[in-house]
């Protein structure tokens, strides 16, 4: 099951969205699709991000993903302890694993993304990546 | 297995060398090297038979069948060896004088020749060293072109299920990309038009796609490329499934390039190099790489007079000695010849494609060209993946198929057996598959735990990605 108090994106971004901040990392299903991480590009604090537009990529051994920014905004904040350790992302993505953290500039967006339900219905239907 | 450093006994050698010549000055002491060089120290026996029980461990085309989806793994010819051997071609220095490499310029001359033949392009430069080399060569044409009209788009569009050298070629080419997707197998064609505008500099186009299926719309394909004032790149990769039956120049491609190492019959896959030559269209040839080779009565020359030449893309000519062998192998089968090529290696993937579509998952059921994709995704309560069956594959001696690629098939599985390879093959190969389905079952720890047989086991990728150790340092 996927968090509930999260938001979801069909590329498989979450958002968990805290008063005006938004932090976006990756579901589980993204993470067990992936396997092995080798490598997370992310961008730099400041960079300001358009929600459906890249903000970095991930790289494992099969190949490279994309990284679709949930939301619109500016990076406060990066999370650059899972690149030492991608393990982070892996074993636990909601928590240790978390990306971005996002100064949101127009948070009515979220209204677009996903609640945990429908996200589980997308997953069971598209079964792929 | 020790590794040849690891063999050293001090001392030891395998070689006499002459006395260093005296000369004066000499080379200046600051120089001079220091410290020793850390290189083997073994006899002649220990390195020939290192380097063949190495040999013996590999899987290659000459020992095993080899259907890596994508790259045409084909038996290269042992007579291109012996050609390209011949002291003529294998002693020439690329700066020896125009007069005294006629033969050379001709094979040049007369490879581009057969290349523009069959794939109905104008023009052919030899120089670039792969595909993805030929790609990037391509862009910068590509870009000369719009730049001489007085345009300078910014945008490349590519389909969802491209090589990924693509988007690669086109990010290195400074170019901004935009991605098309796929419905049933094909391109888009609605969504392609929501991605072409004056801004689009180049469509790059793999045909047949690299789900083994060709755009049977490229004619309509082109239009609309054309329309919206783009060139249509061909990505040549999947060539061998179309030779002598269509030609990319006639159905609207300006530029492309081929894969010598692929289709052409040329050594491939770390026996390299590689050769990646471009053709394109009549109103693209001025910008072609310099120096092209021309021909004037019986005498052949090298001319750099191109003032709108993109500029040298490699140094001297390119890889000739690949060129050569692909040289051979065209004179060699011939325009029939060339033709029977394509015919038997979609003919042997639709013969492998049917056999297997009663055991796997075949999401595009459909007839194929010369290669095509299965899915491993119905053995979810086991747990086996695509990976798994790849290394199982190699316990039975098979090189292992192409997967996860294409993207948009979960789990793929891309099988390309070509042309090369008798019925007998493709029928044990099938039967392997099927036996590994039975294990699945049976057993699925000996698929997950597979390779069981190979003198190294499953490889900790993930750490050779992030903490790479490229040579060799001494234990002390």
């Amino acid at each position: 099951m996927f968090p509930a108090e999260l938001k979801y994106t069909k590329s498989h971004e979450y958002v968990k969205i805290e008063g005006n901040t938004g932090v976006f990392g990756i579901s589980q299903y993204a993470v067990d699709q992936v396997k092995d991480i080798v490598y997370i590009e992310l961008p730099k604090a400041g960079t300001e991000l358009r929600a459906g537009s890249p903000f970095g990529s991930l790289e494992s051994v099969k190949a490279v993903f994309e990284l679709m920014a949930p939301l619109s905004g500016k990076v406060t904040a990066v999370n650059e302890a899972i690149n030492a350790s991608p393990e982070a992302v892996t074993k636990n993505p909601y928590v240790d694993g978390w990306m971005v953290k996002v100064e949101l500039s127009n948070p009515a967006e979220a209204d677009k993304l996903m609640n945990s339900a429908d996200y589980q219905k997308h997953v069971e239907t598209e079964g792929h990546h | 297995m020790e590794l040849i450093f690891e063999k050293t006994k001090e001392g030891r050698k395998a070689y006499t060398l002459p006395e260093p010549a005296k000369c004066e000055p000499g080379v200046p002491d600051k120089y001079l090297r220091r410290n020793l060089t850390n290189l083997p120290e073994v006899s002649e026996l220990q390195i020939v038979r290192h380097y063949t029980n190495l040999s013996k461990r590999n899987i290659g085309v000459d020992g095993n069948f080899y259907p890596l989806g994508s790259c045409t793994m084909k038996y290269n010819p042992k007579v291109n060896e012996d050609i390209a051997a011949l002291p003529g071609f294998a002693k020439l220095h690329p700066l020896q004088k125009e007069e005294d490499v006629q033969g050379a310029l001709k094979v040049m001359y007369e490879l581009e020749d057969m290349l523009k033949e069959v794939s109905g392009m104008d023009a052919v430069t030899l120089q670039p060293a792969a595909g993805a080399h030929g790609e990037f060569t391509g862009l910068l044409i590509a870009r000369a072109y719009h730049n001489s009209k007085g345009r300078t788009p910014t945008k490349v569009v590519v389909p969802d299920t491209s090589h990924g050298t693509n988007p690669s070629s086109a990010h290195i080419a400074g170019y901004h990309v935009v991605t098309v997707k796929s419905k049933d197998g094909n391109m888009d064609i609605e969504d392609l038009k929501a991605h072409l505008n004056e801004d689009t500099a180049v469509f790059m186009i793999t045909n047949p796609n690299t789900l083994g299926l060709f755009e049977k719309n490229i004619e309509e394909i082109a239009k609309l490329v054309h329309d919206a004032g783009a060139l249509m790149y061909m990505d040549g990769a999947n060539f061998n499934a179309i030779m002598g039956v269509t030609r990319p120049g006639d159905f609207g491609v300006d530029i492309m390039h081929f894969n010598l190492h692929k289709t052409f019959a040329t050594p491939h896959g770390g026996g390299g190099p590689g050769s990646g030559p471009v053709g394109v269209k009549g109103h693209l040839a001025e910008f072609l790489p310099v120096p092209v080779v021309r021909k004037k009565g019986e005498t052949y020359s090298l001319d750099s007079n191109l003032p709108k030449s993109i500029g040298k893309v490699k140094a001297f000519y390119g890889n000739f000695s690949i060129m050569l062998r692909a040289y051979c192998y065209l004179r060699m089968i011939g325009c029939e010849g060339i033709r029977k090529v394509s015919e038997m290696a979609v003919l042997n993937a639709n013969y492998m494609k049917e056999l297997l579509k009663k055991h796997y998952n075949l999401p595009y059921d459909k007839i194929c060209k010369h290669e095509f994709v299965l899915s491993i995704n119905t053995f979810k309560e086991s747990g086996v993946r695509a990976l798994d069956i790849a290394k199982r594959l190699l316990d039975y001696g098979y090189h292992p198929p192409t997967i996860y690629f294409p993207l948009i098939v979960d789990e793929a599985f891309m099988l390309e057996p070509t042309e090369t390879e008798d019925k007998e093959t493709l029928d044990l190969f099938v039967e392997t598959l099927i036996r590994i389905k039975q294990e699945i079952q049976d057993s699925p720890d000996t698929v997950k735990n597979a390779p069981l047989n190979t003198p190294v086991k499953r490889l900790d990728e993930v750490t050779a990605a992030r903490n790479p150790v490229l040579k060799y340092e001494k234990k002390r």
